[in-house]
């Protein structure tokens, strides 16, 4: 979520230069009730899918990702978001599995959102994009492996949203998963998040430059409103411990203090500008829409109690919860519902509260790990599974 | 330093190679307080069990996913809870018993998850615990028991017939025993001789 990368990675285990790609659909059923209509799904492939179609994983993205999991797009530094954890002989070895990751829809990455133009008008959709949820979101992939004729994954894999995603499709599609790596999650939005979520929209929806969500095609798009909402997003993701590393009560270009209102401490200054820097990239009514399917995301709706959520889980289905012990934006303790409500079913489950002080950030930082974690744990899946070499 | 268990001539611990003849083949396991995963190992690749761990150190887990188990990182109390009954053939408490807060509670929920459970403790009716209280007066220290007082995790301290006694009691079967010297399997008057008591329990009859 917050934009690290690490320095000094070696190409050789790197997937090298990709491309994002797209493929279209004439229609997506939406929870709503209305239909999203045609629809575009942005996606990349690292690996090779091998003969028997027994070694797709499914990537899926948090709520600021995209389709670029992996790998370098031309003409840019930075790596996909999750570029330490995807290649060969990395956690999700490219050499072994076929990686696919996509942007969810509602994004603003290539696949079909609120700045994208509506044939019914002509214009930009803004808020009369229809509002969408993350069991939309899964829906959506399932029709791209249908596309890319992908019958089994052995495994849906996410952090954050991505592993709600992850929960989502092992619970929606059950007889389709042979394993499931949901990682700092949650099966559903505490008031807390909600509360957070909603203090950034407002600070979107109270920009005078928002109008009503049809800010496209003007100079001074709702960048203020985005950005602050980035910045109460980015402090969400980090710990009390990580600041205190990583800022103090150190002061940004200043022996004392101003004595106004001008930036006096470097935390200020950092947040400034990772709100300044997500508005190059981001769309401020996708903000809204993907917030929105967080805050309505709860994998138990419909279904009774947690437990029952995951009565049609095959018991041979795999998984394994991670969470982090600074994550108080997505606590360890609901990772620790997830598996109870696992046990509840008697499902095959590893389960680890990773030691870290990186906060919510630490499932994009803490690679060691998730590493070690996640390459036996798909090892073994594998093996299950009967999938012949890639 | 943990307890040490007296080894077979393969070099595994002799409860480990016991509780290896005791599991069939095929069958589900749960072991509290799994550590590394040795046993567990032993038993997947012995057995061809499904195997469950439950360990509280995240640098044990480490170890033991990288033998390819499934471990839930947790304490006792919580590895038992929210399992369905019967979800296990054999719930396993290697060393782990007299470490668990509530041990009657710990005892019915392994039974009420697992068919059998299958308990080890070092035992304080050893004659050297027993002679190194009379003579020198001080609570005993031995490789079964390394621990001083002020730093031993052993909450309870029990003898192999403080634990018949509190299956008699319970109505738990003794379905079987076996018990470890510090060289090789005790067999008679094993609460004197024997450093460590593995049991093998069934559900109270009827």
């Amino acid at each position: 979520m917050s934009d690290y990368y690490i320095e000094g990675q070696t190409f050789e285990t790197s997937v090298g230069f990709v491309e994002t790609q797209s493929a279209g659909f004439d229609e997506l059923p939406l929870d709503s009730g209305l239909t999203l209509s045609p629809v575009t799904i942005a996606y990349e492939t690292y690996g090779t899918l091998n003969e028997e179609g027994t070694n797709a994983i499914l990537l899926l993205h948090a709520l600021s990702g995209d389709a670029h999991a992996a790998g370098y797009h031309r003409g840019e530094t930075k790596p996909g978001w999750w570029d330490m954890m995807v290649g060969p002989g990395r956690a999700f070895d490219t050499s072994r599995y076929f990686m696919i990751c996509s942007n969810v829809i509602g994004g603003c990455k290539g696949s079909t959102g609120p700045a994208d133009i509506d044939r019914a008008t002509g214009r930009e959709y803004g808020l009369r994009f229809p509002v969408v949820t993350v069991p939309d979101m899964v829906r959506a992939q399932k029709l791209l492996l249908e596309r890319l004729g992908i019958e089994r994954l052995l495994s849906v894999a996410g952090g954050s949203m991505g592993g709600m995603q992850a929960l989502q499709w092992v619970t929606a599609y059950p007889e389709m998963v042979a394993s499931c790596i949901p990682i700092a999650t949650t099966h559903r939005h505490s008031p807390m998040q909600i509360a957070f979520n909603e203090v950034g929209r407002q600070a979107i929806m109270t920009d005078p430059n928002w109008r009503d969500g049809d800010y496209y095609g003007f100079e001074d798009p709702p960048d203020a409103g985005l950005a602050v909402a980035r910045m109460i997003g980015h402090v969400t993701y980090l710990s009390d411990e990580s600041m205190h590393a990583k800022f103090g009560r150190r002061l940004q270009d200043k022996e004392v203090y101003g004595y106004d209102f001008t930036m006096d401490f470097e935390v200020e200054s950092y947040l400034q500008h990772q709100g300044e820097v997500f508005t190059r990239r981001f769309d401020a009514n996708t903000y809204l829409y993907i917030t929105k399917a967080l805050d309505y995301f709860d994998l138990s709706g419909g279904r009774g109690t947690l437990v029952e959520a995951f009565a049609d889980v095959p018991a041979e289905t795999r998984f394994l919860v991670i969470a982090f012990s600074s994550d108080w934006l997505y606590p360890p303790s609901q990772s620790k519902e997830i598996v109870r409500a696992l046990k509840g079913n008697g499902l095959d489950c590893t389960h680890l509260e990773v030691n870290s002080s990186f906060g919510h950030d630490a499932f994009l930082v803490e690679t060691g790990q998730q590493t070690l974690l996640i390459s036996n744990f798909l090892e073994v899946t594998a093996r299950r599974e009967g999938m012949k070499r890639a | 330093m943990p307890n040490r268990i007296a080894r077979g001539p393969g070099g595994a611990r002799l409860d480990h190679l016991f509780i290896l003849e005791q599991v069939e083949t095929g069958s589900r396991v749960l072991d509290l307080g799994c550590g590394r995963g040795t046993l567990l190992k032993m038993l997947v690749d012995g057995k061809d069990v499904r195997a469950t761990g439950v360990e509280i150190s995240e640098e044990k887990v480490y170890e033991a996913v990288q033998k390819g188990l499934s471990v839930y990182h947790g304490d006792i109390n919580e590895g038992l809870t929210d399992f369905p009954d019967d979800m296990f053939d054999y719930v396993i408490l290697i060393q782990t018993l007299q470490e668990a807060q509530e041990t009657v509670l710990v005892m019915k929920e392994a039974l009420r998850v697992g068919r059998f459970a299958i308990v080890s403790f070092p035992n304080f009716g050893n004659w050297r615990a027993r002679f190194q209280l009379l003579l020198t007066g001080r609570a005993p220290v031995s490789p079964a028991l390394p621990y001083q007082w002020y730093d031993t995790p052993n909450i309870h301290s029990l003898s192999i017939k403080d634990f018949r006694v509190f299956a008699a009691e319970q109505g738990l079967r003794v379905v079987n025993t076996f018990f470890i010297g510090r060289q090789r399997e005790v067999r008679f008057w094993p609460n004197l001789r024997a450093e460590h008591g593995v049991f093998v329990l069934g559900r109270p009859a009827g």
